[in-house]
């Protein structure tokens, strides 16, 4: 479980989160949804431990996750940001392959190879593997990047806006693959999302930030009423029935 | 079988390709050694005293220089860094005027200790220039790297005229190998050491390549993964300028031509990069003497020509795909 408290964070004086008190248990996708600028990127970010908080911990199973060595935290807990803007010429099975780095240091095993070939299957690129990254499509190099963090292996999975640059079809495609990573491999998945409607399709809780504060953490039912979407996103949204789901609809 | 001739043949090719140009480095010269003479005492002399040297010094200089200019290229995540478009040369050749004013009688080994620190000195003022810098396109970086390179060669060329110490400076920093004898190259082996353990932390070096937050979840250490790499970098530049002078260019357009064939992973690149560095340089040094025989020009305007070319020529062919 990892358990946030009291966590604050400010930029130059702008507090970018603010008092932070909420638990991840284990299992499941739990979808962060607001604004722009609501602080949802820094709580991953200081989750992960790739940026410090002012003041507040994080707890990762009981443990103050700072005295967590960064190399035995890299076999708990992954993280995938969204700033890749150098995407080095490596081939998508070299990069998947790093996903192993944790467990083998670059030397990989039979066993190493096994995962690396068990999340090309999961994320179909086998037959893309031998192709170098900046020759891919948006999409393709996206699940490149995911295969890479499921190939190492850990309980929590931290995504920032995996849906970016990402059409429908790959957007949809993205979703199933992120539930059968909860749902088959049992990891818990917290990924940060800007489309309410995939949030609430796929997610098994909704926690939604407001100008760094914490505004709900709940199951997708409760939070999808106009009035608490409104609050939430400062914008009339109506919220409809289709097919026995909520749906938002904010468009005009 | 098939996958072991076509992963491995191209590399055991250029293997005797680097070979051959070996043996016509230790061939050329304004003596002519050949297999009939070297066993005579003088031609085994000259063989010993001269060619040796400076064929070990060519190969170890190109190979170190190539692969330093990769390991820039990871840390400053940026493919047009090398040595001495960050500085360390620069560094390196006012650490070398430094001691020469300051303890001119100092143990060779305290000399390059001193030379290589002043190297670090430099690289690491970069990097922070850099760090602070909020717009880092591939071309700005480099553009500062040249200006700051160019602002401690200013401030060196002053304190040489003050010594009058000008001519000394330019005959150091020439990148000149035909002062490379017995007893003055040795020291090059510590840069072949440092090209060895390259070879073990590579992969970190790709990793911190791909970013910080990239390599930080993989478990890397970002900031020690930095310091080493600079460290690396700041060794060879202050033993290679201490040893036979500043010679540009060459840990870019080498790391440059092998990224557009093979990719951006560090250790399978390694051996290519070092085995073309050294080849380049075998070549060029070759033809600097061939050229005006039984005169000699300088390796750096050679490197400078063939680099250029060859590196233009990749450019413009753009990346291979390799399926």
């Amino acid at each position: 479980m990892i358990e946030v408290q009291n966590l604050s964070k400010s930029y130059q004086g702008n507090n970018v989160l603010e008092n932070i008190n909420v638990k991840f248990e284990r299992g499941g996708i739990t979808a962060i949804v607001g604004g722009n600028g609501a602080g949802k990127s820094t709580l991953l970010s200081i989750i992960s431990q790739l940026e410090e908080a002012d003041t507040g911990h994080v707890l990762f199973d009981g443990q103050n996750i700072g005295s967590i060595s960064r190399e035995l935290l890299a076999k708990h807990l992954s993280i995938l940001r969204q700033d890749n803007h150098l995407v080095g010429r490596l081939t998508v099975r070299d990069l998947v392959s790093f996903g192993r780095y944790p467990y083998s240091k670059g030397r990989l095993t039979q066993e190493d190879q096994n995962h690396v070939d068990t999340a090309l299957r999961f994320l179909d690129l086998e037959s893309l593997q031998h192709r170098y990254l900046d020759a891919l499509s948006g999409g393709q190099r996206q699940r490149a990047f995911v295969a890479m963090v499921m190939c190492q292996d850990t309980d929590y999975v931290l995504l920032d806006e995996p849906l970016n640059n990402l059409d429908m079809k790959h957007s949809v495609a993205m979703m199933k693959m992120i539930r059968r990573l909860a749902d088959e491999q049992n990891r818990t998945v917290l990924i940060v999302i800007h489309d309410i409607n995939f949030a609430a399709a796929y997610a098994d809780r909704i926690l939604a930030l407001k100008q760094g504060k914490l505004i709900c953490h709940d199951c997708p039912k409760t939070i999808m009423n106009s009035e608490t979407l409104e609050l939430i996103f400062d914008t009339p949204v109506k919220v409809e029935e289709h097919d026995g789901r909520p749906l938002a609809v904010y468009y005009r | 079988m098939q996958y072991l001739i076509r992963e491995k043949m191209p590399f055991l090719l250029s293997c005797i390709a680097l070979l051959l140009l070996a043996c016509g480095s230790l061939a050329v010269g304004s003596y002519s050694i050949g297999f009939d003479n070297l066993t005579t005492s003088k031609g085994l002399d000259l063989f010993e005293v001269s060619r040796l040297p400076r064929t070990l010094a060519l190969i170890l200089c190109g190979a170190s220089l190539s692969v330093s200019g990769l390991i820039m290229q990871m840390l400053t995540q940026n493919h047009f860094v090398e040595p001495s478009t960050a500085g360390s040369m620069q560094s390196a050749a006012l650490g070398m005027l430094g001691i020469t004013l300051l303890w001119p009688e100092a143990p060779i080994l305290f000399k390059m200790g001193f030379i290589s620190l002043a190297s670090l000195a430099g690289t690491l003022v970069f990097l922070s220039i850099l760090s602070r810098l909020s717009l880092k396109t591939a071309l700005i970086v480099p553009l500062i790297g040249i200006m700051f390179g160019a602002v401690i060669s200013a401030l060196t060329t002053f304190i040489a005229i003050h010594f009058d110490l000008l001519q000394s400076l330019s005959a150091w920093t020439s990148g000149d190998f035909s002062g490379v004898l017995k007893g003055r190259y040795e020291t090059l082996w510590i840069v072949a050491v440092v090209t060895v353990f390259a070879f073990i932390v590579a992969d970190r070096f790709t990793l911190v390549g791909m970013g910080k937050s990239f390599a930080t979840n993989l478990g890397v250490n970002y900031k020690r993964t930095m310091f080493i790499g600079v460290l690396m970098v700041a060794i060879v530049s202050g033993i290679v300028v201490a040893t036979v002078g500043i010679l540009p260019f060459l840990g870019l357009i080498v790391p440059n031509i092998i990224r557009r064939l093979r990719g951006d992973n560090v250790r399978h690149n390694l051996p290519w990069i070092a085995l073309l560095g050294a080849g380049l340089v075998l070549l060029c040094d070759l033809i600097g003497r061939l050229i005006l025989y039984p005169f000699e020009l300088p390796l750096g305007t050679i490197l400078g020509v063939i680099g250029a070319a060859i590196f233009l020529y990749v450019l413009i062919r753009g990346p291979s795909e390799v399926i």
